[in-house]
This record gives structure tokens, sequence and C-alpha cells, in this order.
């Protein structure tokens, strides 16, 4: 298989000497070309940290960061921009869809910022509407459509790119169950269908026994790393629990 | 005592966000300093008392002016004031959640605005006696004094001024926002940025209606207002054009707010380029719900732009004017017709106004090197109305304000040459069956020449005759500052009754000529004339000079630029500054909105571009339509103030143009760099 993210070594500090805080304390991990790994830990884990680094909105202390065989943490300026607006797909928790622009017109925005020409452009945003279900609503405004929709067209204008790799923090975060599941469903659509890759952070079992491996994180360090394997979602998720219960107390209110 | 330090806190904290809101004030705090304090910059120069009394009056009007615009700039600050709290609701919701009441926040308020209030107003007057030093400069050009030496000038009235003005409205703010603060509910403080606008869509066939509905008003009133017979009509007849004007601007604001996107967006090939798509929508979604303080904004720049440009021009032509029409040094007039009431104990009293100086025992000849007597006639009989002739009803239906009743003045062709001569006109020649008209205000001279140009015969104490030229010969028997002849008829000699004798004049030039004896003299004549108790009774006597005309005209020129400057001035500040307060106070919502570009992957530059152009496309907005209207105001202008003339209207134009790059320009740009740095990461 092909290496997508290869992570080495990498740590984060916050603070002065004095006072310092390792939010990430040497962790090292691989992602291939199709997968679909979860990130899960609980509140103050470091888990967000560390999608902060691969997404280059934050620089790791020490360590390298490997995106396609580029490393991203030697990356300045405006290549960073360029790597995050080609080579990644961003999706949020609170969707962070522009509230001025239809959904059309958000997803569209990833393109025409990589200076699309009009034609492609309309092609593939109707392309995408197809593989997540949301044709119905591309002509709303974010504040007319459920946050499930929103989700949904947050995830268009993530994968619309094409990117190596997306990166979605909590993305059922804001969501009721039904519009999770739903959305998730359309996460492994994208990941067995679409060949898409994708790293989740999450602190919910249910959301995470979606993905086909799991790393869990506790105090910046990597703490246990599960394979779905050939286990249906259910026996994946009671695995996941039993994962978290060994994590301690810290995840106990994570269900 | 933690009050006051969370304020002083708050006031460095937010130095970024309150830079706009400084530089307003101290701007505005400055000008009213420079404008208070022009009395005190012309108590030293050295100018005759004539000229000092019209300095009085101009000073008395510009503190009237400056009343009004303490209102304007009061509302400003009110305004802004209620803008800067808007962006700190979610800080006064934490305060409220921790235990503090609302008294004290008002109390924290309170001290923000006395903090900001004294700081903007010791910079603003600071700058102000600065720049108070520059107006005197500017001051004693404009009334062609001679700056000998130059004296640094405070003026403690106008300081007092000034602090006075501004601490009312300061107070005033303090009030409005403890009003504002008691009111408001902890839950909307709380989470007042999380409530997103609805984005209205309207629908494009009504907007484009209203469009071309609004643009077609628009243009109507454009007609009227330049339609040049309207300086002759009716004074209520501009409600008109202005009120159609205003509501038109608000519609077109209104509709292409629909329009705009709806145009975009048909190519889409520009539509969805860059960050393009995302600009649009943030003006078209502003616009929405900003139509109204553009439609203010867009009158207030078209305001600016007029009485600039009015003012400087109206300044130009004033002292361009008196070569020309004030080229004798004096004029001394009796009329004998005056109307019944004013002379009924002098009725049918024929005095030359040689007789009543001898009366007076005054020896004009002392003074005078040269000097002339002529007569003007009139007579029921030949009124404007007969000298329009044919043309009568197709000018009146146009021009119906104009006096048709009024009885022509008539002057001897010898007389007239002899004035001519004075004054170093072209001297005529008439066969016995000809007229001359002569005259040098604009638009009569255009509606007698269309009577001229058909050959019309009047008739004058029984004899007919007929113009010898197709078109009003350029001249003026009564000196004034600017060109308000209106048409007096030149005849041979005998076609003259003495009977109907209107006017006696006497005009002529001084034996001093340097300025300093010229002075002198006329001082002299004046004084003895007014002391002499006898002049009481002769009522229509009365007399100018080059002199009188040249201060008055100086005078009024003066005048009329420092009320223009000064209006334009602030209301130039104020629109900028609401404009620019409120591109700012949507730059949270911007920020996180451009957060979310960067993290799609939208690099700095084309984020910066993205932003500078909807800044500018905000702000080019209201202008564009403000010039427009300006151009037709301008026009309009002109015609009214016709007899002011329009010597040096591009230049003033250019001025205008100037001041408003300067200011205009520099919010413009104060705003980008402030919204640049609120959008920043971190």
């Amino acid at each position: 298989m092909e290496n997508i993210l290869k992570i080495e070594n990498i740590e984060k500090y916050y603070g002065n000497k004095s006072n310092l805080t390792k939010a990430i304390n040497n962790i090292s991990f691989d992602v291939d070309k199709g997968e679909f790994v979860a990130i899960m830990g609980a509140s103050g884990s470091g888990k967000t940290t560390l999608l902060n680094c691969i997404s280059t909105l934050d620089k790791v202390t020490s360590g390298h960061i490997y995106v396609g065989g580029n490393d991203i943490t030697k990356l300045k300026g405006n290549n960073l921009n360029k790597f995050r607006r080609e080579e990644l797909g961003f999706i949020f928790q609170d969707f962070n869809l522009l509230d001025t622009l239809t959904a059309y017109e958000n997803i569209a925005l990833a393109l025409s910022i990589q200076n699309e020409n009009v034609k492609t452009i309309d092609e593939k945003v109707k392309k995408v509407a197809e593989d997540l279900n949301i044709e119905d609503v591309l002509k709303k405004y974010p504040y007319q459509m459920s946050g499930g929709q929103k989700q949904r067209v947050s995830s268009a204008r993530a994968i619309i790119t094409n990117p190596k790799l997306i990166l979605a923090d909590e993305p059922t975060g804001a969501l009721d169950s039904k519009s999770a599941k739903m959305l998730l469903e359309r996460f492994n659509y994208l990941n067995e269908w679409l060949k898409a890759t994708i790293l989740m952070v999450t602190h919910d079992a249910f959301t995470a026994s979606y993905a086909s491996r799991v790393i869990f994180i506790k105090d910046g360090r990597i703490f246990n790393n599960l394979n779905r394997g050939l286990d249906t979602r259910k026996e994946f998720f009671d695995k996941i629990i039993d994962v978290v219960t060994m994590l301690g107390g810290d995840l106990n209110d994570a269900l | 005592m933690m009050l006051f330090k969370l304020s002083v806190k708050n006031v460095t904290k937010s130095m970024k966000d309150y830079a706009i809101y400084f530089f307003t004030l101290i701007l505005g705090t400055s000008i009213f300093y420079v404008f208070n304090a022009i009395e005190s910059q012309t108590v030293l120069l050295d100018v005759t008392s004539s000229t000092m009394d019209i300095i009085k009056l101009m000073t008395n009007i510009l503190s009237g002016v400056s009343v009004f615009v303490s209102f304007i700039l009061g509302f400003l600050i009110i305004y802004a004031s209620r803008f800067l709290i808007k962006r700190r609701n979610k800080e006064f919701g934490i305060y409220m959640t921790l235990g503090m009441g609302k008294r004290k926040i008002s109390i924290i308020l309170f001290m923000e605005t006395l903090i900001i209030g004294v700081i903007s107003m010791f910079v603003g007057i600071v700058i102000g006696i600065v720049l108070s030093q520059l107006m005197s400069v500017f001051v004693s050009n404009m009334f062609e004094a001679d700056m000998t030496k130059f004296e640094f000038v405070f003026s403690g009235s106008a300081c007092i001024k000034t602090l006075i003005y501004f601490g009312i409205m300061y107070l005033l703010v303090m009030i409005f926002n403890t009003y504002n603060i008691s009111r408001c509910k902890l839950i909307d403080l709380l989470y007042a940025n999380k409530k997103s606008e609805t984005v209205r869509l309207k629908n494009p066939v009504i907007c484009t209606a209203l469009f071309i509905i609004s643009s077609c008003v628009l243009g109507y009133a454009y007609y009227i207002v330049t339609d040049d017979s309207i300086g002759a009509k009716d004074l209520d007849y501009i409600f008109k054009p202005i009120i159609l004007g205003v509501v038109s601007t608000f519609l077109i604001f209104w509709s292409l707010s629909g329009l705009l996107l709806r145009m975009f967006q048909g190519s889409k090939k520009y539509y969805y380029k860059g960050l393009n798509s995302f600009t649009l929508r943030q003006i078209s979604s502003k616009i929405n719900t900003t139509v109204i303080s553009m439609t203010v904004i867009c009158l207030a720049l078209f305001v600016t732009i007029c009485v600039l440009s009015a003012s400087l021009c109206i300044k130009n032509s004033m002292t361009e004017n008196l070569e020309t029409s004030a080229p004798a040094d004096l004029e001394l007039e009796f009329c004998m017709n005056l109307s019944d009431e004013d002379n009924s104990n002098t009725k049918g009293q024929k005095y030359t106004v040689k007789e009543i100086l001898n009366e007076l025992d005054f020896d004009i000849d002392s003074y005078m090197e040269e000097y002339i007597e002529i007569n003007t006639y009139c007579s029921e009989n030949l009124t404007l109305g007969d000298t329009l002739g044919s043309k009568f009803d197709e000018i009146k239906n146009k021009y119906t304000y104009l006096g048709y009743d009024d009885e022509e003045k008539i002057i001897k062709l010898s007389d007239y040459n002899r004035l001519a001569g004075i004054y170093g006109k072209e001297k005529f020649t008439l066969n016995e069956n000809e007229y001359i008209i002569i005259a040098d205000f604009d638009s009569m001279i255009e509606i007698r020449n269309r009577v001229l140009m058909e050959k019309q015969a009047i008739n004058v104490f029984g004899h007919n005759l007929i113009p010898k030229y197709t078109e009003c010969k350029d001249g003026f028997i009564e000196m004034s500052a600017n060109h308000l002849n209106t048409g007096i008829i030149v005849v041979p000699d005998d076609v003259i009754d003495e009977n109907f004798i209107y006017a006696n004049y006497l005009i002529g030039n001084y034996k001093a000529k340097d300025k300093d004896a010229r002075i002198k003299t006329e001082e002299e004549i004046i004084n003895t004339l007014e002391s002499n108790n006898k002049i009481n009774n002769y009522k229509g006597f009365e007399g100018t000079t080059k002199l009188m005309i040249a201060q008055a005209s100086i005078g009024l020129g003066a005048l009329v630029t420092f009320i223009g400057l000064y209006l334009g001035i602030v209301f130039l500040i104020s629109s900028a500054a609401i404009l620019a307060l409120k591109e700012l106070s949507e730059s949270s919502d911007n920020k996180e909105r451009f957060n979310m570009l960067r993290r799609i992957g939208a690099d700095e530059k084309m984020i910066n571009k993205a932003l500078f152009n909807q800044i500018a496309i905000f702000f080019l907005f209201p202008l564009l339509l403000a010039i427009i209207h300006s151009f037709f105001g301008i026009k309009f202008c002109n015609i009214v103030l016709e007899f002011f003339g329009n010597k040096g209207l591009f230049s003033s134009i250019i001025m205008t143009a100037v001041f408003l790059v300067i200011i205009y320009g520099g919010y413009f740009l104060l705003t980008y760099f402030c919204s640049r740095n609120i959008i920043k990461e971190r």
C-alpha cells in the first residue's frame, strides 16, 4: 500500500522552560492510501493539536510529518497555503461554511481558489453533490439547512479538490445521532468507493467504530492501536469500548 | 478603582479597534477648534473697519454653523460608540455572568468614554492649534491683508468652546450608553455573534423594474434641476427634485443590492474565479442591511461635493469680477422715482446729485479728478413685457417669475458714451430710429437676445425704434461685485422726454491714486456726508465705491469659502467615518470567515485582495452615485448662482477632488489596514 501520511517522532510543547506542557509527546504512525483512521482521546489528550500539526495550522516542536513523501514541517508561507489547498481537505465540527454563500458556492469556492475553470467546477460540484446526497440543498444557504446537511456540504467541499488526505475534526460533534449515522455512512462510501483517505479525530466511540483503524491517544502519547480487520461494526464498537474502559475514567463519559 | 483599571486596560487593549473612532474624534475636535479660532486670528489682521464688520459677521455665522456641526458630530459619536459597544457584547456578557451589575458596567463604559474623550479632546485641540497657524496664513491671504509678521495664535475662547461642546456630546454619549446597557439581556449579550443574519434574496424582476423606474425618476429630477429656466422659478419648486432624488437614491441602492449579484452571477467565468464569489456575497449581504446608511452617505457626499465646489467657485469669481464690474472709484445716485411709500415727502423731487451735494455744502470737485453726471429714464409705457414684444407669451410661459411689469431703464446715447469713457467700455453710435440693450446678467442676456434676433421694434416716448444689434452689448451703469445688470436701453438723445427722468448719477475717479490715500479720501467723503443731517431729506440718495465693493466681495467670498469648507469637511468626515466604522464593526464576523478561507487554502495575497475589493467597492458605491448627483447638482448651482459668475469652476472642482481624495481616501486606507489587522491570524 502507498503511504499517504507518515508521522515521525513528533513533539509539540507549549509554554516556556519553567512551565512546559507537552501536548504531543513523541508520536509516530503511518496512514496508508485508502485508509479510514480515527484518532480517539479525551479532551486535552492532544488529538486536536495533532490534527492541527498535520493540517499545518500549527507547527511541531520537533519531528517530521510527510504527506505523499513531502516533509510538510519544512513548508513556509504560500507553499503552506498551496499545500493546504491542493493536498488536504478539511471537515470541522462546526461546519465552517460561509453563511453568505449558498451550498453550491461554498463547495465551488474550494475549486475557484485553485483557479479551476467554470465548466469543471460545475461538473465536479454536481458529481460530489450526488455522492453525498445533497443535490436538493445546493441552492440553499447554510441557515436553511439541517446540521447533517451542513456537514455533508462541508464534506463535499473537503473532497471536491480530490485531496490526498481528508482531515475531519469531530465531524459528528454537532450532529444528532441520526444525522451523525448518515454522515458516517457517507464517509464509508467515500472511503470505499472513491478511495478517499480519511483521518478523523473524535472522542465518540460510535463515530470511531466506522473507521478501519482507531488510534488511541492519552496525555500526548499513543496508548493503543485497534484494527477493525474483518469485524462487523458492532464487534469493532465493543472492542473500542473495551479500550476506552481500559483508558480509565477519562473517557467514561464519552459514550 | 478596580473598575477604573479595567476601563484603562480596555481602552489600551482595544486601541486597534478604536483607531478610526479616535481618528474621527480628533479630526472633529481639531476642525471645530480651527474654525472657531478664526476670530482671534482676524483680530491681528491689518484691515479696514468695513472689512472688520464683515469678519464679525463671518465669525457670527461660523459660530452658528458650529452649533449645526456639533449636532452632526454628536450624532456621529453616538453612532460610533453604539457600534463599538456592539462589538463588545460578549465582554459585557461575561462581566454580567460574573455578577457585575448593569450599573457597574455603565460605570466602566462611562470611564472609558471619559478617558477617550479627554485624550481625544486634548490631542484634537493640540492638532487644532497647529492647524490654525496654517489657517491664519490662509485667512490673511483671503482678506488680502499683509502678513507682516507671523504670530503664534492661541484662541482661549475657541478652546473653551470646543471643550464645552464636545463635553456635552460625550455626556450625551454616556447617557446613551447607560440607557443601552440597561436595556439589554444577558443571553443576547453572550450569544450576540451567534445570531447570523438571514439573507433575504430579493426578487430580481422587482429589483430590475425598480432599478429602471428609479433611474428614470432620478433622470427626471436631474432634468428639472438643470433646466435653465429654474433660476427664474419659485423656491418651492426645488423641493420636488430633492425629494425625488432622495427617494430614487434609496431605491437605487435597494434594487442594486439585489441586481448587482445577479449581474455578476450571470458571468460564471468571473463569479467563480478566485474569491470573487465570496467578495460579492459579502458585499451584497451587507448592502442588504445597509441600504439606508448607504443612502445617507451618498447624499452627504453629494452635499459635500456641491458645497465645496460651489463655495470655492463663488470665491474665485468674486475676486475675479472686481476689475471689470467696479471700474470707477465712486458712484453716487439719486433716485427720483421711488415707489410711493418710500418717499412720500420727496415725491416728485427732481434734484441731480450735484444739486444735493451743493445743498449739503459739500465740494465734490476737491476730491475728484474726473466725474460725469448722467440720467436714466423710465415710463410705464415701456415695461419688460413690452420690450419682449412678440416673444412675450412664449417667454412668460417658461420663466414665470420674471418681473414683466417692471419699467425698463432708458439712457441717452451721449450719457452712455460718457459713462463708457469713464468705465473704459466700448462707445456706440446710433441712427435716429435705433436702440441698443446693455446687459451683463447672462440668463437675461439670453432671453433678450432671442427678442433682438427678431428685430423687435419698441416704442420709446412715442418713437418707434428697432434694435441696432441682434444681441445685447456688455455693460452696466451701477457698479456691483457681480454681473447684475438685466438690461438698459440706450436710445438716441432726441428720443428722451425729460419729464420721465428716473435717476441721476455722479460717477468718477478720485484724485488720490495709491491705496492708502484713496482709503483716506473715501473716509472723508463718507464721514462728511453721513454727519450732515440734511442728507435725511433726500431718501433716494445713495452711493457706492470701488473699495466698498471690493471689501464686500472679498468678505462674502471668504464667508462662503469658510462656511463651505467647514460644512464640507464635517460632512465628508462624518460619512467616511460611518462607512469605516460599519466596515470595521463587521470585521469580527469577517475574521471567522477569512479564517475559514485560510483553512481551505486561500493564501494571504488572495485574502487581502478580497478584503481590499470588498472595502473599496463599499466606499466607491456611494461615492459613484454621489459624483453623478453632483454633476447635475453643480450644474444647478451654476444656474442658480449665475450672478456670481462661474469663473474657475474647473479649478474649484479640482480642489474639491483633492479634499475628497485626501479625507475619503484616507479613511478608506485606514479602514483597509485596520480590517487587515483584525482579520490577521492570531
